[in-house]
């Protein structure tokens, strides 16, 4: 089990490498000279060839990086170049909204994906089945923000059931039901693409568990069919699903930018639009950096609950 | 029964190649379909709403009688125009990010599957790029080289680079222990020459395959760029930029948000059909996955 974990944490380091290096040279391909961004427009040339000394810009790029990536993994991501703030603070700043819709999101996608798939699997070719398989070409063909602006369209507008746009903290004055209210629309909206990429698995391997010989077991000896498919398919299936939950986070965080702009919440997706139309690079830069690392690291989380799901994995 | 008669026996590719094919029509014919210049502004047709039939100004200060099919948007723009003109960027950028995408997959995902040297270091690197969400990726590159047709290209065509090399990567690894690749080898026959005459025809199916998929998410993609306002430059009306000048007034006129996104969804699904019609029929080894 320690060799397991050790080989998945080692197999994360020269991804993250990688990672940092593209997001470093994102930065060294952008046109113009962060120097001269920083020191204003009413510099001396000598002021900037001071900032840029100071900043190492005059170093070779392999020791721009050195000296950026250290920085970095002391939790420095440098200084934005017009919000005057660092940018470590401005992701705090910007964290609970994003948190709230991700987090909402993962969890409603599992509560409808799951069963969807599941019973789509035992009634194959029947009326879910066939919605499943609907759900999950749509789902892969309209943008979010058109199911935002449809959903908004609806439910905000037409029906004035829910608030058109905007974010309340949890910690706000409506407690718990305003934050939610605010997000519903937002969750709906971004949880189709994710719903039809986890039934799809769910339906494939829970089917495919179907037909197992344990399965035809469990049977003959007159166990109830709902705890053959919960607890003999489902639990057999568990570890596609999960992984496919892994690596839908990045169709998330893609789809998180896009919701956040739609529904104006002001989290780190907005902020990521906002800094890339000010070209505000550190902050783009940490922005990529912070998404990138996270997705790895749910990533890694989805590898080592192989452990728990599957006691067959042991290497 | 021909290789044709097969895919259009098959309801996913059929669907896919007509409605492409009607998308195709409309980009090439927008000039006749009943169109104004999509970038000319008539203040005196602001908002005007789907199915107006009245008089538009051109230009050189003459009007002429326009049915405005799809309404106008706030600068006076028949939006019905401005779609079907924008029919032409969406195809022109998917054709091209396709095309980008798989030649650029072909050449690393080659190299990975026939040269063991090279392989763990070209992989580790497409590993580390597909660890950064696609869209993020694109808004980043998007950032740091500009907004014109030719970056927005490559901004969406980078993240896919790593799927397509892949995926060659694993046809060659096949492949290349396939006799006739051996008995090439056995007639000294050059690298390069094994490479694009033997590997490259034997794995065309499923690269057909992949690219469609490709045009899909290049489609979507652009779109949801120019919607962010990151996308092409704004005078450039496509599906994506027509949608984020709608939002400003959506709550009042929401046709110009919605009806660009009836001619985006279809397209994006024809895609998506399209290539599932042809994995069907020409991959079916990979139908499954």
């Amino acid at each position: 089990m320690l060799r397991f974990v050790a080989s998945r944490l080692l197999a994360v380091i020269p991804v993250l490498f990688v990672v940092s290096c593209v997001v470093f040279l994102i930065l060294r391909l952008a046109p113009g000279d962060p120097a001269a961004v920083i020191a204003g427009n009413s510099a001396t040339g000598a002021e900037i060839e001071q900032i840029r000394a100071k900043l190492g810009l005059n170093e070779s790029l392999p020791v721009q990086y050195g000296i950026w990536i250290s920085k970095v993994l002391q939790g420095d991501l440098g200084h934005s170049y017009f919000l005057n703030k660092p940018v470590s603070d401005l992701i705090l700043q910007r964290l609970e909204p994003t948190a709230s819709l991700a987090l909402g999101t993962i969890v409603l996608a599992i509560l409808l994906a799951v069963p969807l798939g599941t019973v789509a699997a035992s009634r194959m070719g029947g009326g879910l089945d066939r919605l499943l398989s609907v759900i999950s070409v749509a789902g892969f063909s309209v943008p979010v923000f058109v199911t935002g602006y449809v959903l908004i369209y609806l439910f905000s507008i037409q029906l004035q059931w829910l608030p058109v746009q905007g974010y309340e903290p949890l910690s706000g004055k409506g407690g718990l039901w305003a934050w939610a209210r605010q997000l519903i629309l937002p969750w709906l909206a971004l949880s189709i693409i994710y719903v039809a990429l986890i039934a799809r698995i769910t339906r494939a391997s829970v089917s495919e568990a179907l037909t197992e010989d344990y399965i035809r077991t469990a049977r003959a000896k007159g166990l109830h069919e709902r705890a053959v498919l919960l607890r003999h398919a489902l639990r057999n299936a568990a570890v596609p699903i999960v992984t496919v939950i892994g690596i839908g986070v990045a169709l998330l965080i893609g789809g998180v930018v896009v919701t956040e702009t739609v529904f104006a919440i002001p989290g780190l997706g907005s902020l990521t639009v906002d800094v890339v139309l000010n070209r505000d690079f550190p902050v783009i830069q940490g922005l990529v950096l912070f998404f990138a690392v996270s997705y790895v690291v749910i990533n890694l989380l989805v590898d080592l609950s192989y452990l728990l799901l599957d006691p067959r994995i042991r290497y | 029964m021909t290789t044709f008669d097969k895919l259009w026996a098959n309801g996913a590719f059929r669907f896919g190649a007509v409605v492409l094919g009607l998308v195709l029509l409309m980009a090439l014919l927008a000039p006749v379909l009943g169109t104004v210049d999509p970038a000319q502004m008539d203040y005196n047709n602001i908002n005007r709403s789907a199915g107006f039939a009245g008089n538009f100004t051109l230009t050189d200060g003459s009007s002429v009688a326009h049915h405005f099919w799809l309404g106008s948007d706030n600068f006076g723009r028949d939006l019905f125009s401005r779609v079907v003109y924008g029919a032409r960027v969406s195809l022109v950028v998917a054709a091209c990010t396709a095309a980008v995408a798989l030649l650029i997959g072909v050449l690393v995902g080659m190299l990975a599957g026939y040269f063991r040297g090279a392989d763990l270091l070209l992989m580790r690197f497409m590993d580390g790029l597909m660890a950064i969400p696609a869209i993020l990726l694109a808004i980043a590159l998007v950032a740091a080289l500009g907004a014109s047709i030719t970056t927005v290209v490559i901004a969406i065509a980078i993240p896919e680079i790593p799927r397509v090399s892949r995926l060659v990567r694993s046809l060659v690894l096949t492949l290349r222990e396939e006799p006739f690749v051996e008995a090439a080898r056995a007639l000294a026959t050059p690298t390069p020459v094994i490479l694009l005459r033997h590997i490259l025809p034997n794995a065309m199916a499923p690269l057909l395959v992949q690219g469609t998929f490709v045009a899909a998410s290049a489609v979507l993609t652009e779109a949801i760029l120019s919607f962010l306002g990151l996308g092409l430059p704004a005078n450039i009306p496509t599906w994506g930029n027509i949608m984020a000048e709608g939002r400003t007034q959506f709550s009042q006129y929401p046709g110009n948000v919605l009806y660009p996104a009836l001619f985006l969804v279809p397209t994006v699904l024809a895609f998506n059909l399209l290539g599932d019609g042809l994995r069907d029929v020409l991959d079916p080894k990979f139908a499954k996955r």
